[in-house]
């Protein structure tokens, strides 16, 4: 015996001349759905994926390249290394551009003579590739022990002697061929090929031996399950002979030992040519077996255990698959069926707890699990109703949460509710835009054991201070909890704990949430707890009081004076191209999905890390992967279904800086009448002495004295119209995960709306920078000329500038968002801003600015001081209510 | 003078008898002299349409006394081989610049100087001949990753490009007088691949061999280049390039490095060349890491029989390298190791067949 009995198994699925469904989906330039073919091959063994795209009507060289690079992409199936297969050079060449890894080259033969056979081997190496090597030369393809032998050691010689190709990376295929076809001369086949392959691995060192299994049993075509024996069986004698390599369908191989015996004989008799009348007698059985095929499985072994086992097993892996029926199952055992919620499916939620609670999963899985526990419990329902007397399950608490009065956003506060849910807390969720009265109603009446207060946008802040004064004055002493984008631990302990004597908390994420609402819950140490938070908080204030004495301001003036060093004469701005309102009623969302920028993405999951690098990061890299997964299918369907509907407007407009921070916008180029003023804010930090400016947005605009006319533009685009229809329909499925997913991903196309709007202002619609061309990294880092701040974040921290931006660009009629008493924008997924073309703008932090421009930025607005310093609040960089000092 | 092949086979030689030592870095060197905007480009560049700040390789043609120096500095430390300044000085990457033009002149020139920095030093001592590694960086894309999330199957460079882009450059290295190539700081094996293909030809057409090194990066902790391949499925990419030396730089420092060399040590039956950064960044993206901190772990990789070649990348100076040479002197090399011929391939992960 020759053989090590170790055997490589070659996947032979991704192959259009193998596989109908392969070359059916590759014709049909379905690539996605071939590339699940060659993840599958994989999962099921293969260790090395062979890819043929020999097809007549194919342009075999690009459908090579394509699917080669797809397969790179996907770490589940580019983990092994590739066979590149083609009779055709230029289509082998054009997979090995594509493959990082060494790949094996099938094949290259003395066909064509030595020369060609030298050239083609030099080439395999310089690509650093391994080779097949067929045992075909100028007579023709071998079929004799003797020739197939002789053509072998021929080629290894050339290779070896000539080439210097080194012996381990050469892999001779002494050719298979079918068996049993009712020709005689056919009937050797086999054992021609086992006594090949014996005298090569004899003679040839380091060589090895492989070949395509299915060609042996081609006369039985449509009989698989003999197919499959006939494999085994060749595969149990040509190992044994020293093959150590195939092509093979890794799914379908049975085991020698188990095929029935009588079939295995007949089999052998055919394989080994043992006798006559062998092909006869295996046809004889051969319909007797067909059918009989056990389809491949996933791994179900987890369905063998009890329901308890079961359900914590659906819990953790978030399979909704099963879970009616196992909470069935589970109720016909329970004595009612509120103990399968306090049992098993509590039990299966403390198990997912304690994973995300140590790290071991991560918030989209936990979400998962969230979706099947609620399918879990509508199930039981019913039956809870049914039974009239039940009484109310034990929980760890009830909390009412909302997002407060004149706010929208909902995500953060969606993923809190879904995480607490999970923790064995009733949540009463309120929705968005909920106004105080409201929220301490539902609190008594649901008899709460907390509240929780969610926000986006900075005037949000004020409504929760707001809610906390109330909760004082109507005597509430539940435990509020502080959360969302914009809030702070600084602005909880500083602006809002002072309204409230209760314990108040600040909860920076989710994964929090579960600890913070146990520790304030506790009955032993709830008390205690609270009282550490508040002298915590004590501490900040003092901190923060310090700090801001510390922090000087220059005085709005000097401050004025010494604005952004812009030239203007000689400047000529650029002239918008296409200058007014342009509105896009039905944006094509296909083209902003391109757009992407994916880190806040898996931020919004508390996955941290740089994308794409987090999708292959060793600890939560699996879990990413899995989002992305759904994220991906699910902007299939939001594209491909229209699901969501993308509206926007721009507006290009003349306009000139008047006074230091005011931009004065024209009805038209005779700059004769004011449509619109844009009241700006300047930074007021102390630059002591340091090389930089005091920056207002305005400075980015030709001063109208310097008779320059320059233009600024404004856009508010929306991708959110339509989430809510279809985030609903979720919610009433119990599927958290898919309703938060929507609106993730609708922020992410309005961002990327807001991005490619730019860009096309810049290229096109003003059109000031024709060459430009910038890859979505480098949008994301922004590597442009000119800036587009928002009106509420940084640069222009004024969110009541938005109403006058909206009236200029009619935003309400040409996109469809509203504003609500906040300046929050509705749809939740919109952005909206300014353009500034010059290239010397940039973003930038106004900061915290003295009551001298606040009082000044009042007037210039016409509105009262303390109304401005309400909506400014979280920029001052003194207390309103006391003296400035 | 010794002519190239006697400097080859001189170092080939060395090899055996000692752990030689490579430069530290030139970026952070080069920040040191706060060129501004006209230094860089100098008179010939000086209406050059786009910035020019910050393309380090353009020293080479407006700054050469500063690179040349820089080269001396290294060589003063105690190194033995030099790399030339032109890890950007392809096509390819000078397109940021609009400077495609100058790929080959760029080489040609980096080089020269570190050519003439070397003669001069092995003239003053010539029982140490000094020696010019031809760097030939990454480029700035990916042959193995899609820029656009959209479409997995879209490559923003391809073999082909990459292929024609590094012969340029090697031609350049070539006739500017290097004395080796060095293709390094490798996150994407694919683009690897396609400059040793080119490197290939070009050998077969100008009638040279030059000894080529190959250096990759391990991006992270979790062990994998950029493009995901663990450091053995990497030297399985790249054996049949038949490198004098195989190792890792960029990215990580010693600290962190040493698993992934200890592994490509295990694997590779040729010799290793290691240059670590000078530990991991600080938050402002600094490196701190002190010269006799890096030594320390350099010593023990030495005792450890990790190296052959060791240098330092981001972050280091000459004091790193001296601290370097300091800590290798009189350690053994590493032996190189037998290892069984096997087939060998790789995906992202190594695969050998066993018998």
């Amino acid at each position: 015996m020759t053989g090590t009995g170790i055997f490589i198994n070659v996947g032979e699925r991704t192959n259009v001349a193998g596989s109908a469904k392969f070359r059916r989906l590759i014709t049909e330039g379905d690539f996605e759905t071939a590339l699940d073919i060659a993840r599958e091959q994989v999962e099921n063994g293969a260790q090395i994926v062979d890819v043929n795209m020999d097809e007549g009507l194919l342009d075999s060289e690009a459908a090579m390249e394509r699917f080669l690079k797809l397969c790179a992409t996907e770490p589940d199936i580019t983990k092994v290394p590739m066979m590149i297969d083609s009779s055709k050079w230029s289509v082998i060449e054009a997979g090995l551009k594509c493959v990082q890894g060494k790949a094996v080259v099938n094949s290259i033969s003395l066909k064509e003579g030595e020369e060609a056979f030298v050239t083609l081997a030099k080439q395999v190496r310089r690509y650093g590739a391994a080779v097949v090597v067929m045992a075909f030369d100028e007579q023709g393809q071998a079929d004799t022990a003797d020739r197939k032998y002789e053509i072998c050691e021929r080629s290894y010689r050339i290779l070896v002697d000539k080439v210097g190709f080194p012996p381990e990376d050469i892999i001779f295929d002494p050719n298979i061929f079918a068996v049993a076809t009712g020709i005689e001369e056919h009937n050797d086949y086999a054992v021609a090929f086992f006594e090949a392959t014996r005298r090569i691995k004899e003679n040839l060192p380091h060589c090895h031996v492989s070949g395509g299994v299915s060609n042996v049993s081609f006369s039985f075509r449509g009989n698989n399950p003999l197919r499959e024996a006939m494999h085994s069986v060749f595969l149990y004698h040509a190992i044994a002979a020293g093959m150590d390599m195939g092509i093979v369908n890794a799914g379908q191989i049975v085991i020698y030992e188990d095929i029935p015996e009588d079939l295995r004989e007949r089999v052998e008799d055919v394989i080994l040519n043992r006798r006559d009348d062998a092909t006869e007698r295996l046809l004889d059985i051969a319909e007797s077996f067909k059918g009989t095929a056990k389809a491949r499985q996933q791994d179900m072994s987890w369905r063998e255990h009890d329901v308890t086992a079961r359900l914590t097993h659906a819990l953790v892996n978030g399979i909704s698959e099963f879970i009616e029926g196992d909470t069935e199952e589970a109720r016909q055992k329970a004595g009612r069926p509120i103990e399968v919620i306090e049992g098993p499916l509590m039990d299966g939620m403390n198990v997912v707890g304690d994973l995300f609670g140590s790290g071991k999963m991560f918030l989209p899985q936990v979400v998962k699990s969230a979706r099947v526990m609620k399918q879990a419990v509508a199930y039981l329902l019913p039956f809870m109703e049914a039974e009239k007397e039940g009484k109310p399950r034990q929980s760890n608490g009830k909390i009412v949460m909302a997002t407060v009065k004149g706010d929208v956003h909902d995500i953060g506060k969606n993923i809190v509710g879904v995480v607490l849910q999970c923790n064995n807390y009733d949540v009463v969720d309120m929705g968005v835009m909920v106004p105080t009265a409201k929220i301490l109603e539902k609190a008594r009446e649901e008899g709460a054991s907390m509240i929780g207060l969610s926000g986006l946008i900075t005037p949000s802040l004020d409504e929760m201070c707001y809610v906390a004064a109330e909760m004082q004055r109507q005597n509430f002493t539940i435990p509020l909890l502080i959360g969302g984008a914009t809030t702070s631990k600084v602005h909880t302990a500083v602006k809002i704990a002072n309204n409230y004597e209760g314990p108040l908390v600040y909860v920076p994420d989710a994964s929090r949430a579960v600890g913070v609402a146990g520790s304030l819950l506790s009955p032993a140490d709830g008390a205690t707890y609270a009282a550490r938070v508040r002298d915590e908080y004590a501490t900040v204030r003092e901190k923060h009081a310090r700090g801001r004495e510390d922090g000087s301001r220059l005085a709005i003036d000097k401050a004025r004076a010494n604005k952004a060093a812009i030239s203007w004469s000689g400047y000529q701005p650029p002239t918008p191209a296409k200058p007014g309102l342009t509105v896009f009623e039905d944006y094509d969302l296909a083209e902003l999905v391109t757009r992407i920028d994916w880190r806040p993405f898996f931020q919004a999951w508390e996955l941290a890390g740089n994308y794409p690098d987090i999708l292959d990061d060793p600890v939560v890299g699996e879990t990413a992967r899995n989002l992305f997964n759904d994220a991906q299918a699910m902007l299939q369907r939001i594209v491909g279904e229209k699901w969501l509907t993308a509206r926007g407007v721009i507006g290009l407009w003349p306009a000139n800086r008047i006074g230091d921070d005011d931009i004065e916008i024209f009805t038209d180029d005779s700059r004769s009448d004011v449509q619109a003023v844009v009241h700006t804010l300047r930074q007021q930090m102390d630059r002591k002495g340091k090389d930089r400016s005091n920056y207002a947005l305005a400075d980015f605009v030709a001063p109208k004295e310097t008779g320059v006319e320059d233009y600024v533009g404004g856009f508010a685009v929306t991708a959110g119209i339509g989430v809510d229809e279809i985030a609903k329909d979720f919610e009433k499925n119990h599927d958290d995960y898919n309703s938060i997913l929507l609106k993730v991903l609708a922020d992410r196309l309005a961002e990327a709306f807001a991005e490619r709007m730019h860009e096309r202002v810049r290229t096109e619609f003003w059109g000031y920078t024709n060459g430009e061309k910038l890859t979505n990294e480098d949008l994301i880092a922004e590597k442009y000329v000119g800036i587009r701040p928002a009106p509420g974040y940084p640069a222009c921290p004024d969110h009541t500038e938005k109403r006058g931006l909206f009236d200029l660009l009619k935003a309400e009629e040409n996109a469809g968002i509203t504003l609500t008493e906040s300046f929050a924008m509705m749809p939740a997924a919109s952005v909206s801003g300014y353009y500034f073309s010059h290239p010397d703008s940039r973003y930038f932090g106004v900061g915290r600015i003295g009551r001298d421009q606040v009082a000044d930025y009042a007037q210039r607005k016409g509105m009262d001081v303390n109304e401005m310093e309400r909506w400014l609040a979280p920029n001052l960089a003194y207390d309103p209510g006391v003296g400035d000092g | 003078m010794l002519e190239r092949q006697q400097r080859i086979d001189a170092l080939t030689q060395s090899m055996n008898e000692r752990i030689l030592v490579l430069d530290g870095a030139m970026g952070t060197m080069i920040q040191r002299h706060k060129l501004d905007e006209q230094a860089y480009r100098g008179e010939r560049f000086a209406d050059w349409s786009r910035d020019v700040k910050g393309n380090n390789d353009l020293l080479v043609l407006t700054q050469p006394d500063v690179i040349r120096d820089i080269h001396d500095a290294y060589f003063s430390a105690g190194a033995d081989i030099v790399e030339t300044n032109t890890f950007n000085s392809t096509w390819i990457a000078m397109a940021d610049y609009g400077m495609e033009e100058l790929a080959r002149e760029l080489n040609v020139a980096g080089a020269r100087l570190a050519r003439e920095a070397a003669d001069q030093r092995t003239r003053e001592e010539p029982d140490k001949p000094r020696y010019v590694a031809g760097a030939l960086g990454p480029t700035n894309r990916t042959a193995s990753i899609s820029p656009d999330v959209n479409d997995p199957g879209y490559r923003n460079v391809s073999f082909d490009d990459l292929r024609a882009a590094y012969r340029e450059a090697a031609d350049g290295l070539i006739e500017g007088g290097a004395d080796l190539l060095l293709v390094e700081t490798v996150f994407d094996t694919l683009n690897a691949k396609a400059a040793l293909f080119a490197i290939d030809e070009l050998f077969d057409d100008l009638g040279v061999r030059l000894p080529v090194m190959i250096s990759g990066t391990i991006t992270d902790l979790s062990g994998r280049n950029l493009s995901g391949q663990t450091a053995e499925a990497f030297w399985n990419s790249v054996r049949h390039a038949q490198p004098l030396t195989i190792g890792l730089n960029c990215a990580l420092g010693a600290e962190e490095l040493r698993p992934y060399v200890a592994e490509l040590s295990r694997v590779a039956e040729t010799y290793i060349c290691a240059y670590p950064n000078a530990g991991l960044p600080n938050e402002f993206g600094e490196y701190d890491e002190q010269p006799e901190t890096t030594a320390a772990h350099i010593r023990e990789w030495a005792e450890s029989g990790l190296l052959n070649i060791v240098g330092g990348c981001c972050g280091t100076t000459p004091d790193h390298i001296a601290g370097m040479a300091e800590a290798v002197t009189g350690l053994k090399p590493r032996p190189i190791p037998e290892v069984p011929r096997r087939l060998r391939l790789s995906g992202l992960e190594p695969f050998e067949l066993a018998s």
